[in-house]
């Protein structure tokens, strides 16, 4: 039993058939497709960041994991299929000139997003706001929470059904430039930079305006923040609002990536793997959201090369999620926006 | 949040045992005042005293709070009855606690004597509850040091902390409220107990054993502190007064050596003020060493034999109240204060 | 830890003690417990007897209007209720006295299952042993992963847990997909199963047959509430509590939180692992199929539902949520949906669950029942005699 326990292969490629080996280790695959593997991770790993600033600026607030934020993530992508479908769009990509399709895109970012918002305002409502009037536990929000996230998830199953939507190819990527020997093509870039951009643009709005003000007032001392006058309630729906956003824009870059991604139950392991890269940053940590993003990007694609599924790079990022509470729960950039214990 | 807890009590239904019937229309919320369930009268010479400073006082106090040496020696029954005011048994050195940018405590030093009662007082916001929170390990000191009988406790786990012989209550009520008055102070005792959880799982005879004593204890520690009848009712359900009684009685179950005190009589009338003073000197009479933060001023210079005083995280005063009530510094902090100032 | 100052008006004081004066107030349950605690000890056990004696009757009896026929063989339904009952018993050691979220339990559940199915199945290259001895070796594994969970994340906050559990329950799944020993979706055949055969020289623990195998599991089921019975009345079951009520303050009044944390951790992934290893025996065959992380959301209804925190509760939580999509075929598929939508509705409108009852933290609470009701009779035997000393005092003027 110990000798196939681990089985290293270096020069044979990973063995698929049900042999009776536990896990295989493919170095080679590994080394031979560094460069590219670690450009796709970063593209992946933005839109985890997307989605991480969502748990992580829910956490800042709420002190609380919004279990349900998988599912904000996920109606964000069936609006944007929605949309894209009715554009036209299909398996192939349609032949538009470039302005006609960002203009679709955008359109269909947008309605990403107000799917995305509504879920989220309608969790908070619904699930977040009678329990805080009532002062429940912290138990009971999260079973709400979780509640909440499954009734969302088989909504979805009930109208959709248990398949994933049609495929939506949006363009077909072409490269741009080499780096490192691995190509980076035009959809790598789009991703990265729109998302860099987006939260760029969060991290300022949290650091320079009255709102974003608010929201750090109410993250670090709740009770103090309302009797200086911020409307906590007001400030907590605006976090679900902006956490809903940037995971509509997530889904558009997610559906891009992803073309045929969409399926009821899909939000769930992102949301894992978002939620990893916002402890991995430091939870409550708007910059740490995207570090932590891009690192379980990459990690979890060297995992996929080196041990041959690419359902490993779930596991892989939850494996570092594990390690990381064990070893620095704090994360690597710290817990600014919050406190790190009541 | 105070809010929330209230409209919880409102929801969630009464319990009631109903082995008892129902609970009598006023549940008694004084203690020592129906102390003379306890049948026995006064007391006035308990001979394990003899240490104490003012032994006629302490038989009026014994007697006036009709609480019988019986009562003393169960509650207490494992601890030698020494009440000299001794040696340091506890030293704060050179504590700071920083909060970010706000320094809690800066640079506090001071000391507990065996025996004695010490108060610890100042305005709101002074960092008395910090200087708690410091010597029983809910903050790590961000400098100096807190030693327990010689042995340094900074930074150990906040339960070992207890069971080397250091127990609080809290400024806000923070009770188990869906377990029993017995069953809070049952926590405090298992502090001392023993039993493993697989002992537990198979009832061993430590089980038993402890289990046995854990009630007589736990009643004991209840009639004690006056709210035995009420042993049986949910925490959460107890009239204010009892809560507050509740708490020093869980925080004695752990057989603390010394037992500090978060404004116990936060929220009390001048009455209950008086019975929580007699309290606190029979519970200083029983061999333990007392730490009392208090704001209102007539409690503290009754009660206490020594007085240190703290405002905006530094000491500006330690010795005798009647030394503290001179302190011009003092006097200029608690200046504009009302003398019953009860937070 | 902030502490505030407590906002408590006379009028608060006030409400409570009214509040309190008004006793118990009826509650949907809660009748019966306190009829069941009026009883005296013997009848308390005959009651029981008679109880299990029906419980144990149930498959063979098939109650009209109760039973899932034609949809659902109505035995197996029984086993399926009690090992949801089992669950339920298990999980609710973890958030109903410990409070702890513990989301991963299909994890637990399925490394049970797959511990069976290694050790018995014809299919696994490992050694085989007999299939009851899979039920404690489940149990022990369960533990081990449920440690090695709980270590980094309880230590946290009980979010960390929560989704850290979340996320091992999916793990798990894929672990058994990708990893070629799991046999992903061909999985393990003919999973082994207790011994004996039946007159006709079938097993008596035969797939088609529920009857045996519910009263194993119904077996399993009253063993493991002794066990858990045993801790709850004793010092683990008080930190267990206490931590749930406040765990800073379980701390400070001498509660090692952390080590009672992760033994109700670990308890609770054991019941989960020997409650798999009894479903795969049951079923005969485990997959990768079996184990949608969305079944821990119906194992966490299962317990708020009954009423976290009680095991009676725990057991019929169990029953309730196992029966209802079997009873009623027509709403199977919406059972996610509809427990999600009744967690969300309970937390918010009734978060005791249908029975509302409070744990029995005491070995000796009966003891402590009678030392109340000495000091009861003695306040009112000395007021008697105030009162009769007040007459007396009243009736020489009078005179
Ligand atoms: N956890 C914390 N984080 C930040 N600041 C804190 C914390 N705990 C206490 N403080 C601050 O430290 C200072 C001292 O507080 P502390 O509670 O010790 O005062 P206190 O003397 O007990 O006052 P009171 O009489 O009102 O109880 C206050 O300014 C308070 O706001
Ligand atoms: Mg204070």
């Amino acid at each position: 039993m110990l000798a196939t326990l681990f089985s290293l292969s270096a020069a044979l490629p990973a063995s698929v058939s049900t042999d009776n080996s536990w896990i295989n280790f493919d170095v080679t695959s590994l080394l031979q497709n560094f460069w590219p593997a670690t450009f796709d991770g970063l593209t992946f790993g933005a839109i985890y960041a997307l989605i991480a600033l969502g748990y992580t600026l829910v956490y800042g607030v709420l002190n609380l994991i919004n279990f349900a934020h998988s599912e904000v993530f996920i109606m964000g992508c069936y609006g944007v299929v929605f949309t894209l479908t009715s554009l036209g769009f299909g398996p192939n990509a349609p032949n538009l000139s470039i302005w006609a399709i960002i203009f679709n895109l955008i359109l269909a970012m947008l309605v990403g997003m107000v799917f995305s918002v509504v879920t989220a305002f309608v969790v908070e409502r619904v699930a977040y706001r009678p329990l805080r009037r009532r002062g429940a536990s912290r138990l009971a929000f999260l079973i709400t929470a979780l509640g909440a996230s499954f009734s969302i998830q088989y909504l979805i199953f009930l109208v959709r059904g248990s398949n994933a939507e049609p495929a939506v190819t949006m363009f077909i990527p072409t490269p741009i430039f080499q780096v490192f020997g691995a190509i980076i093509d035009s959809q790598q870039l789009t991703i990265v930079i729109a998302a860099i951009v987006m939260m760029v643009a969060t991290d300022q709005y949290i650091r320079r305006t009255r709102v974003g003000r608010g929201i750090r007032a109410v993250a670090q001392d709740p009770d103090t923040a309302t009797l200086m006058g911020v409307n906590k309630d007001r400030i907590i729906v605006t976090t679900f609002v902006i956490g809903g956003i940037l995971a509509g824009a997530a889904a558009l870059f997610y559906v891009m990536k992803v073309p045929s991604g969409v399926i009821y139950n899909g939000g769930f392991v992102l949301g894992i793997k978002a939620f990893a890269a916002a402890v991995l940053g430091g939870i409550g940590n708007v910059r740490g959201a995207l570090l932590g993003g891009l690192l379980i990007g990459v990690i979890g694609n060297y995992g996929q090369l080196l041990l041959g599924d690419s359902q490993w790079t779930d596991v892989v990022a939850f494996i570092v999620l594990v390690l990381v509470l064990l070893i620095r729960p704090s994360g690597l950039l710290g817990q600014t926006l919050g406190r790190s214990r009541a | 949040m105070s809010e929330p807890r209230d409209e919880k009590r409102e929801r969630v239904p009464v319990e009631n045992d109903p082995n008892l019937g129902a609970v009598p229309e006023s549940v008694p919320n004084e203690g020592p005042a129906d102390a003379d369930l306890t049948d026995i009268g006064p007391d006035p010479t308990p001979e394990a005293d003899t240490d104490v400073p003012d032994e006629a006082e302490l038989a009026e106090v014994l007697a006036e709070a009709g609480i019988d040496e019986e009562v003393a020696e169960a509650a207490a029954s494992e601890r030698e009855i020494a009440v000299e005011v001794g040696e340091k048994i506890i030293e704060v050195k050179a504590v700071t606690v920083k909060f970010g940018g706000l320094t809690a405590l800066d640079d506090v030093t001071f000391h507990i004597n065996r025996g004695e009662i010490l108060g610890l007082i100042g305005p709101n916001g002074a960092g008395k509850t910090t200087a708690f929170n410091a010597m029983t390990g809910v903050y790590k000191p961000t400098s100096g040091d807190v030693l327990l009988e010689g042995k340094s406790i900074k930074g150990k786990k906040q339960h070992r902390i207890t069971r080397a012989g250091l127990a609080r209550t809290f400024q806000n009520i923070r009770l188990f409220g869906e377990m029993t008055a017995l069953e809070n102070v049952v926590v405090g005792l298992d502090a001392r107990h023993k039993t493993s959880v697989p002992g537990a799982l198979v009832r061993s005879p430590r089980h038993y054993r402890e289990e046995k004593s854990a009630v007589e204890r736990g009643i004991a520690l209840l009639e004690f502190v006056g709210i035995a009848e009420s042993a049986n009712t949910l925490s959460r359900h107890l009239p204010y007064g009892s809560q507050r009684r509740l708490e020093i009685a869980r925080a004695l179950a752990t057989d603390p050596k010394v037992l500090c005190l978060d404004e116990p009589a936060a929220g009390f009338n001048p009455a209950e003020k008086d019975q929580l003073m007699d309290l606190i000197r029979t519970i200083r009479a029983d061999g333990y060493t007392v730490l009392l933060i208090e704001h209102d001023m007539r409690l503290v210079m009754g009660v206490c034999d020594r007085i240190v005083v703290l405002e905006f995280g530094k000491k500006i005063a330690d010795g005798s109240p009647a030394e503290v009530r001179a302190d011009q510094r003092v006097i200029s902090a608690y200046l504009g204060e009302p003398d019953d100032d009860a937070a | 830890m902030s502490e505030q100052t407590p906002v408590r008006t006379t009028r608060a004081v006030q409400l409570t003690e009214s509040r309190e004066a008004l006793g118990g107030r009826k509650q949907f349950l809660g009748g019966w417990r306190r009829r069941w605690n009026r009883m005296a000890r013997w009848q308390q056990w005959l009651f029981l007897i008679i109880v299990l004696a029906a419980v144990y009757y149930l498959p063979v009896a098939n109650p009209w209007l109760i039973t899932t026929e034609p949809g659902n063989d109505f035995p197996i339904a029984c086993f399926q209720m009690a090992v949801y009952a089992l669950v339920a018993v298990g999980l609710n050691v973890v958030v109903g006295f410990a409070g702890l979220l513990d989301l991963g339990y299909i994890a637990f559940f399925a490394i049970g299952s797959y511990t069976a199915a290694f050790f018995t199945s014809p299919d696994s290259s490992l050694i085989h042993i007999p299939y009851l001895w899979t039920l404690p070796l489940a149990l022990g594994i369960a533990m081990l992963f449920g440690v090695a969970l709980g270590l980094p994340t309880l230590r946290l906050r009980g979010d960390y847990l929560a989704i850290v559990t979340l996320g091992f329950g999916e793990i798990i799944r894929i672990l058994a997909t990708i990893i070629p020993a799991a046999r992903g979706q061909v999985g393990f055949k003919e999973v082994g199963h207790p011994p004996g055969t039946a007159s006709d020289g079938q097993p008596i623990f035969s797939v088609s047959n529920g009857v045996p195998w519910y009263w194993l599991a119904v077996t399993v089921i009253i063993v493991i509430l002794l066990l858990v019975g045993n801790l709850e009345r004793s010092r683990v079951g008080r930190a267990w509590i206490a931590i749930r009520e406040d765990e800073d303050a379980a701390e400070i009044m001498g509660v090692p939180t952390f080590k009672f944390k992760l033994w109700a951790f670990a308890i609770g992934a054991g019941v989960g692992g020997l409650s798999g290893a009894l479903f795969a025996g049951q079923v005969g065959f485990v997959n990768n199929q079996k184990f949608d992380v969305a079944t821990s959301m119906l194992f966490v209804a299962a317990v708020v539902l009954g009423g976290s925190g009680n095991k009676v509760g725990a057991i019929l939580g169990g029953a309730i949520v196992a029966y209802i999509p079997l009873r009623f075929t027509a709403i199977a598929d919406y059972k996610y949906l509809i427990f999600g939508i009744i967690l969300i509705v309970l937390m918010i409108f009734r978060p005791q669950g249908l029975v509302a009852a409070k744990a029995h933290l005491l070995t000796y609470s009966r003891l402590a029942l009678d030392k109340v009701s000495e000091f009861r009779a003695a306040r009112v035997a000395s007021e008697q005699e105030k009162a009769a000393a007040a007459e007396a005092a009243k009736g020489v003027p009078n005179e």
